[in-house]
């Protein structure tokens, strides 16, 4: 590719940010061509320090992100972030909107911003996320950011997907920050009042101090914080808490633990996904017309002609499965 | 947003209005990247036109206003941006859109699709066209035309790149 003469040290990089955006979109399409990609990818990774961005909408995910981004360029190093906002279920459509919040950061070439539609998948991520972050890591990004969806209860997806888990909450959510006790709270390695500026930060931070000291005690206490992301106020002492756990990750032997947790997680994800896939082609067949229409008129129950759709789909799982090699 | 009008908006696009798992699509959706360059802030127009991209079953990424066109590059760049649509009503189009134009080639991206929404004197239209513009909508333009021409711009782009 030809380069202005004028070009500055960043254009160096051009080709491979381009690859690696082209990656991502291949990673994201899903199918055959993902996974072979991914083969290329997946033992290069494992480097990053993946941290996890989660809370409702509105909360300031987006702000925080940039402005931890920002610290960590401070320190030189590279950053990515991964933005997932809802797809449509009505039009498959998205509106991809956190790069509003970090307009910054599109000026410098260390930090690689990608915007990821959900497209269907449930939890607050999409299902490539853990592929992407993959490809982010080999690229050498030493700390990713993974913003989820805004979520309300129990989508706790980005806790399968990254070490460190910040739930991200605001001041005067009321009843919401009740809601946020039974399943957020749960996965939170470190909690966040963000826009602690207002008037009720306080109460709403000494509510979720309150909660964690009901908690058992544990090996890793998570800290409650309070930030004002427009203004970077408190991000210093936010990537000191993340490097506090990820140091406790480390010494603890709890890494490798979540570490086998994520695989686990990984493969069962990737298990439905072909599964999924597998069964559309077996039921593509005609011979099930005959068992829809038993379904149709009430004679046969859906749980037993499922039970023969596995069945079968198991059975020619190799002839159905969508391939690189076919 | 109904969902009749979903799905009229959706009928002939990648994603039909009972769109099937992400897993089984064929056709990946549309990336585009919708953009405020300049120092105006009057996003309305941008932000009506990136809805309507949505609700025909298009990713949109907007970026937001007053972006330099080597922050609008570098976007379309780490988005893998198929198509870009510039929003533009300070009248600094003719100097705006060719650095646009030379931020991507710069990056190799010479083959992204670009348009222009706004406020443009019909004498300009030409001059923009050989700029590497594909087209230009004016107010009033219905959005139908607009999701037409992304449409039909990204898929020959695709044709072009051997993606089918």
């Amino acid at each position: 590719m030809a380069t202005r003469s004028d070009a500055g040290p960043d254009r160096d990089a051009v080709p491979s940010r381009r690859a690696l955006a082209r990656l991502i979109s291949v990673l994201e399409a899903g199918g055959p061509a993902a996974r072979a990609a991914l083969r290329e990818v997946y033992p290069r990774a494992g480097r990053a320090h993946v941290v996890g961005l989660t809370g409702p909408p509105g909360s300031g995910k987006s702000t925080l992100a940039a402005a931890l981004a920002r610290a960590y360029r401070a320190r030189g190093e590279r950053v990515a972030i991964l933005a997932v906002d809802p797809t449509s279920p009505y039009s498959g459509g998205a509106l991809l909107g956190d790069r509003v919040r970090m307009p910054d950061l599109a000026a410098d070439a260390d930090v690689f911003v990608r915007s990821m539609a959900s497209r269907g998948a449930v939890g607050g991520l999409a299902l490539a996320t853990g592929s992407v972050t993959a490809a982010l890591d080999t690229a050498g990004y030493g700390r990713i950011l993974i913003e989820t969806v805004g979520v309300g209860q129990d989508e706790v997806a980005v806790a399968r997907t990254a070490q460190t888990t910040v739930v991200v909450t605001v001041p005067g959510l009321g009843d919401e920050v009740q809601a946020l006790k039974a399943g957020l709270l749960e996965v939170a390695d470190v909690l966040v009042v963000n826009k602690a500026d207002r008037p009720d930060a306080d109460q709403a931070r000494a509510e979720l101090v309150l909660l964690q000291s009901l908690a058992a005690p544990a090996a890793w206490q998570p800290p409650v914080l309070s930030t004002v992301a427009v203004r970077g106020e408190g991000v210093g002492e936010l990537v000191a808490a993340l490097e506090a756990h990820r140091a406790y990750l480390d010494s603890s032997g709890e890494g490798a633990r979540r570490a086998r947790e994520r695989a686990r997680a990984a493969v069962l994800a990737a298990a439905q996904a072909q599964m999924a896939a597998t069964l559309e082609r077996a039921a593509a067949d005609d011979r099930w017309d005959v068992s829809w229409q038993a379904v149709a008129a009430h004679e046969r129950t859906p749980d037993d002609i499922a039970a023969e759709l596995v069945a079968e789909a198991s059975t020619r799982y190799w002839d159905l499965v969508p391939t690189d090699e076919t | 947003m109904t969902p009749e009008k979903a799905s009229d908006a959706a009928t002939g696009g990648a994603a039909g209005s009972a769109a099937p798992p992400a897993a089984q699509r064929l056709a990946r959706p549309i990336r585009v990247l919708v953009a405020k360059p300049g120092l105006d802030g009057h996003d309305r127009g941008a932000k009506v036109v990136a809805r309507a991209l949505r609700d025909a079953g298009m990713e949109v990424v907007y970026t937001g206003i007053r972006q330099t066109p080597e922050m609008i590059a570098e976007a379309a760049l780490q988005e893998d941006a198929e198509a870009i649509g510039l929003s533009i009503l300070s009248g600094a189009h003719l100097s705006v859109v060719p650095r646009v134009r030379q931020e991507l080639q710069a990056r190799g991206l010479d083959d992204v699709v670009l348009w222009v929404g706004g406020i443009i004197p019909a004498a300009d239209v030409e001059p923009l066209r050989a700029a590497g513009v594909g087209a230009v909508f004016g107010p009033g333009s219905p959005l139908e035309e607009t999701v037409a021409f992304v449409r039909a711009a990204v898929a020959a782009r695709r044709a072009a790149g051997g993606e089918t």
